[in-house]
């Protein structure tokens, strides 16, 4: 690995640089002391950031992104140990500068966004305020002079109404406006650099477009950017020169189109090929699996063997919520579809468009207030939950979170037993030997049987919680957020472990998400949800070549993808 | 990078290591409730004179060898009266925690499983009695039935019992709607089984903390009432009555009180010490 | 500074979008603040239920109970007399017709005669509430004070200060108030003599009895705001201040502290009970005056209507202090809940 580095080192300049670099990196490591022991999680790294350029760090959780931009700014963290050649600010060196120096060059040199603008601005403070914040601590100008100037910066980063924002709090705003703000405190003093560290995580894919645009003027202006990001498709509209990280070091380095179109390292390569499209349907997004899945027969299996209408649809589903100020949303309204045997119906949408709550009612884990869903042919959300227990193993669920849906108390294998069904197998033996059978179909081996789900790793936790979903031998899986928690690479291998069981137990999947490229790769067909209706649906051929709503084609048009143009 | 990650601002190295115990912390309680266990079995062991011997020519003698915690208006070796004490005021403590977990118990798990209207009901009258003090309620109560070593048991058990209840009230509830629970019914499991395997087991674990709590806060509350003069009354070696008896002598002998006060306190401390310990180590997962 | 005008044009859009209305925010206040006051209502009829209930449980002839308690001494009462105290405490009627009896009086502010004094309860509660108040209030301010004080010194700063502070909120919080009252007593008043050993009702007797109430209530609500603290300064916004240039002790005091006070908020209605009840046992080692000394007497003695009439108060003050707490509550959270 460190061979590896040095060699990349050599070319660590951007794009066309010209004069000094503003900021300056050299051979820098970050450790941390841990029970005694030291570990090092970024081992080398090494980039020069000249006026106007925007630098990418790309990685997955863990890969030491984050914490190496948080050395630049000497906020790496108690505990923490940074060892660095240089890292020079306009040929100041940054490595012997006392917490007084810092805290001048912290937000009047170099400024820093976090993601998601509703924990990273002061929840009980109205956003003007941080905005102030950052002038004050600076000394600049006084009261009333910081005051026009936050609604100036505001007005900057295209707030409409910028006075009233101004006196809002993060949660008073929608998720676009506030990520606004988060940028104006971060501009507030003209910074000459800008770090964003996912500064479009959790942000539906509109308003990250928006964001995306914002940084781009921003960097238009001269101000140098330090992006980093999880997601290659994201960085690839801005940045000039992409570094990639795994496991704390530089991996491969190099200009954005030539990282992006003609990677040299594997991982890189993995990366790329690990983000689901609409391109990428069909076709494998990591390594070849290994699984044989069957079946196991049940009674009930037997007894819908015959039946080849749609296995679960859904008519004219509405649920209504009363908000706190006794006000009734309706946040299902008239949503109907069928699901055909063996197929995946997706339903994306942002956040609130009623496609979980769709999920929710489809699974009879909340009622619909009118409408009604069958499952293979029969009433479902109509009838007593005591009819419908027995028809329960027909259908089952995989969340977004599956820590949460195991109880903290059981081991994987209790786990997994607590699922397999009653009937038959019947004996312990038979059971544990069903336990094993559907650990192997999803690529796990006996040895996660004694672990708990806090000791296992978040693939791990997903594929266990995948096998429960598989134990009663279902015909439909709910996927609600599924795969949204998980990096690209896991996102990816659990993916196509869905896609390997669909083909050879003929599984048919209820697949929610946000994910636009999650949705185009894995569905057959697509409900496009907004405000809890149902503005599109059609192949998913269809609905991302050919769309046809106004809204759908604006989700679609702001995803960004890898194959778009690199400037 | 997951989607609803919070950036942590120390690193995840720093933060896994809070320590709610320190380990020498754990050490000295558990000694602690060693010897008093082992006052509790065998006092006679442990007891340097007879508690209850007269010895008029040494009363008031502050502590010196011979008398490790002095002695008292009547020349009795407060040392040996404590290490006797130890059983009442233990059986005490332990007396009246069962009676507030059973009545907590019993409150706490109808106001979270019962039908709406019973179990809002009771939900209000958790409320209700939550809003006296516990010092107060215990003290109603003994108005009521009289100072006694039952009493106290009996007010020191129901003036505590709210702030469980709603605790315990509490904890069923997040069980209820977790997100295993609701993995358990997509499984098509029943009520009863599902309340069986997950809920109930859920709910309760952290109760064995709370025992722990539980016994070393009831001593000190009937420690308060003997204190006031309202608990067992004075010849008996009980801890709380030794600070009652204790209570004429403060400016000439403060052991008499600080002494008795310094062990209910030590007591409290390492049952807290311990009950905190468990707690942190049943949140920390199964391990 | 210049956008691109489709940038501007999705803002717009976006901020259509905008969650907050006034008008439904005035509405869930409103319903809020009604919720609340039935919650507290009920509260105040549960406490004088629960204290009517104690007299009627009381053991034994209730008249001759109140007989011998006015004379303090047990024995045998003559039929005549009996029949005097149950004419004038109407012990004869139906417990239901006694029950609507109470409340109605109490509605008009009487709580009963005291079985011993021979006079109103309420009388000698006005009397005695005055320094208990002062007593009360002035021991919340100090814990108030030595909490956050003590926890922007310990809280977050390392494993081992943080493992100190914590030991030291859990010992002072067990700490029992009449050991705590006696260790201060017998160094400050006997040992070096700084304050009076008969505190009285003056002011310079007032600080040890206060700090007495204030230690351990100042440990009890440290656990709960360490807790939150340490939380809080892991919480992005504080990583997103100290970016902008501000200092540890900046952040600990602008942004940390206000959020991990607020579960210390919550308990101070309860704390203020837990106060005065504290009180009790205070007010008696340090001979001040107050409605502690004479609960104390009253629980000895039996004298049942002072006990209950001392309970619907606090019960009373536990409602206010609720009803404040939860404005100030608001003032520091003005997020609305949706639970």
């Amino acid at each position: 690995m460190t061979t590896l580095v040095t060699e990349i080192r050599t070319d660590a300049v951007g794009v066309a640089p010209t004069g000094d670099p503003r900021l300056s990196v050299h051979n820098l490591h970050v450790g941390f002391t841990r029970g005694g022991a030291f570990h090092e999680v970024v081992k080398d790294v090494s980039f020069d950031l000249h006026a106007g350029q925007c630098i990418a760090i790309v990685g997955e959780s863990g890969s030491g992104k984050s914490v190496t931009a948080r050395s630049i700014v000497g906020l790496t963290g108690r505990n923490a140990t940074v060892e660095s050649a240089t890292i020079s600010l306009d040929g100041e060196d940054l490595t012997t500068v006392g917490e007084k120096r810092w805290r001048e060059i912290r937000g009047r040199r170099i400024g820093f966004i976090l993601q998601d603008a509703l924990v990273s601005l002061d929840p009980l403070r109205p956003v003007g305020k941080e905005i102030e914040e950052a002038l004050k601590l600076h000394g600049w100008g006084d009261r009333s002079s910081r005051k026009r100037k936050v609604i100036e910066l505001l007005d900057s980063v295209g707030v409409p109404h910028p006075e009233l924002r101004a006196r809002q709090r993060p949660d008073e705003l929608s998720g676009g406006l506030r990520q606004r703000a988060l940028i104006a405190s971060a501009l507030a003093l003209d910074p000459e650099i800008i770090i964003a560290d996912e500064p479009t995580t959790a942000l539906d894919v509109t308003v990250q477009a928006q964001v995306l645009s914002l940084l781009d003027d921003t960097k238009s202006r001269g101000v140098s950017i330090i992006l980093i990001s999880h997601d290659l498709s994201v960085v690839a509209h801005l940045a000039d020169h992409i570094l990639v990280m795994k496991g704390g070091v530089v991996v491969e380095s190099g200009p954005a189109q030539q990282v992006l179109t003609r990677p040299e390292h594997e991982y890189t390569k993995s990366l790329i090929g690990a983000v689901p499209s609409e391109h990428t349907r069909g076709r494998r997004l990591g390594p070849e699996l290994d699984i044989v899945a069957t079946a196991h027969p049940t009674r009930f299996a037997e007894e819908f063997a015959d039946y080849t209408g749609p296995v679960l649809e859904a008519r004219n589903l509405v649920k209504r919520f009363r908000s706190p100020d006794g006000s009734v949303s309706t946040a299902v309204n008239d949503v109907s579809f069928e699901l055909q045997p063996g197929t995946t119906l997706g339903i994306v949408g942002e956040s609130g468009s009623g496609k979980s709550t769709t999920a929710r009612i489809a699974l009879a884990l909340t009622g619909a207030d009118e409408g009604s869903v069958t499952l293979l042919g029969r009433e479902w959300s109509s009838i007593r939950e005591s009819q419908r227990r027995p028809l329960r193993k027909r259908i089952s669920v995989v969340y977004q979170d599956p820590l949460s849906s195991f109880d903290p108390r059981w081991n994987t294998e209790r786990i997994l037993l607590d699922a397999v069904t009653d009937e038959e197998p019947s004996t312990l033996a038979e059971k544990k030997a069903r336990v094993r059978e559907l650990l192997a179909q999803v690529g796990l081996t006996d040895a996660v049987l004694p672990r708990f789900p806090l000791q296992l790793s978040g693939g791990q936790r997903q594929r266990v919680a995948i096998a429960r979903a598989l134990a009663p031998s279902p015909s439909v899986i709910v996927l609600d957020e599924a795969v949204s928690a998980l990096d690209v690479s896991i996102q990816a291998q659990i993916l196509d472990l869905l896609v390997e069981l669909q083909k050879q137990i003929g599984l048919s999947y209820l697949f929610i998400s946000h994910d636009l490229g999650v949705i185009s790769h894995i569905s057959d067909t697509v409900l496009v949800m907004k405000d809890g209706a149902v503005v599109e649906r059609g192949t998913a051929d269809d609905v991302f070549n050919r769309p046809q709503h106004p809204y759908t084609q604006q989700l679609v048009g702001s995803l960004p993808t890898l194959d778009q143009e690199i400037p | 990078m997951t989607l609803q990650q919070k950036v942590p601002v120390t690193p995840p190295a720093a933060r896994s290591r809070k320590n709610v115990v320190a380990p020498w912390g754990l050490g000295a309680a558990l000694a602690a409730l060693l010897f008093f266990v082992a006052a509790l079995v065998a006092p006679q062991v442990l007891a340097t004179h007879d508690p209850y011997a007269l010895d008029l020519a040494n009363a008031l003698q502050a502590p010196s060898l011979a008398h490790w915690f002095g002695t008292d208006e009547s020349g009795r070796d407060l040392y040996s009266r404590v290490v006797w004490g130890t059983r009442d005021s233990l059986l005490i403590g332990i007396g009246a925690t069962a009676v507030s977990l059973t009545i907590a118990l019993i409150l706490g798990a109808i106001a979270a499983l019962a039908g709406k209207y019973v179990a809002g009901t009771v939900n209000r009258v958790i409320e209700v009695l939550f809003a006296f003090p516990t010092l107060l309620l215990a003290l109603l109560l003994v108005t009521v039935i009289g100072p006694s070593a039952f009493s106290q048991v009996f007010a020191v058990g129901v003036g505590t019992s709210p702030g469980y209840a709603r605790m315990i009230r509490g904890q069923i509830l997040s069980a209820k709607n977790s997100g295993y629970v609701e993995a358990a019914t997509a499984l098509g499991h029943s009520r009863g089984r599902i309340l069986r395997h997950h809920v109930i087991p859920n709910a309760i674990r952290p109760l064995v903390a709370v025992i722990a709590l539980s016994v070393g806060q009831s001593i000190v509350w009937a420690s308060s009432l003997a204190f006031l003069g309202l608990g067992v009354a004075p010849p008996s070696p009980e801890w709380g009555a030794l600070l009652d008896a204790g209570r004429l002598y403060i400016t000439q002998a403060p052991w008499l009180t600080v002494i008795p006060g310094l062990v209910i306190v030590t007591l409290a401390i390492a049952a807290t010490t311990i009950g905190k310990h468990i707690q942190a180590s049943l949140e920390k997962g199964e391990k | 500074m210049t956008l691109t005008s489709s940038n501007k044009a999705a803002a717009a859009a976006d901020a259509s979008a905008s969650a907050a209305r006034p008008a439904s925010r005035h509405r869930i206040l409103a319903r809020r603040i009604g919720e609340k006051l039935v919650g507290a209502l009920i509260v105040l009829f549960g406490a004088a239920t629960t204290a009517f209930l104690a007299q009627a449980a009381l053991p034994g002839d209730r008249a001759t109970v109140i007989l011998n308690t006015r004379a303090g001494q047990a024995i045998q009462r003559t039929p005549e007399e009996l029949a005097q105290i149950n004419e004038q405490y109407g012990l004869l009627n139906p417990i239901v017709v006694q029950y609507f009896d109470y409340m109605r009086a109490l509605l008009t502010g009487n709580l009963g005669m005291s079985y011993q004094q021979y006079r109103p309860v309420s009388a000698i509660i006005l009397e005695q509430i005055g320094p208990t108040l002062v007593l009360t209030l002035t021991a919340i301010a100090l814990s108030w004070l030595i909490m956050v004080v003590w926890i922007i010194l310990t809280a977050g700063r390392g494993p081992r200060l943080s493992s100190f502070g914590a030991i030291v909120d859990t010992t002072t919080a067990g700490l029992p108030h009449y050991w705590l009252a006696i260790l201060l007593l017998l160094v400050f008043s006997l040992s070096l003599g700084w304050f009076p050993v008969i505190s009285g009702s003056s002011p310079a007797g007032l600080l040890l009895p206060a700090l007495t109430l204030a230690i351990p209530l100042a440990g009890f609500m440290s656990q709960a705001t360490r807790t939150e603290f340490e939380k809080s300064l892991e919480q992005p916004f504080v990583l997103s201040a100290r970016m902008r240039g501000m200092g540890d002790l900046g952040v600990r005091l602008h942004h940390v502290l206000r959020h991990s006070v607020l579960p210390a908020v919550t308990l101070s209605g309860w704390a203020l009970g837990a106060t005065i009840s504290g009180a009790v046992v205070v007010e008696t080692v340090f001979s001040r005056a107050g409605i502690g000394r004479v609960l104390v007497t009253a629980v000895s003695s039996q004298d049942l209507p002072i006990v209950t009439g001392v309970v619907v108060l606090i019960a009373a003050l536990y409602v206010v202090a609720n009803l404040l707490v939860d404005v100030v509550y608001v003032l520091i959270d003005p997020r609305l809940k949706n639970s």
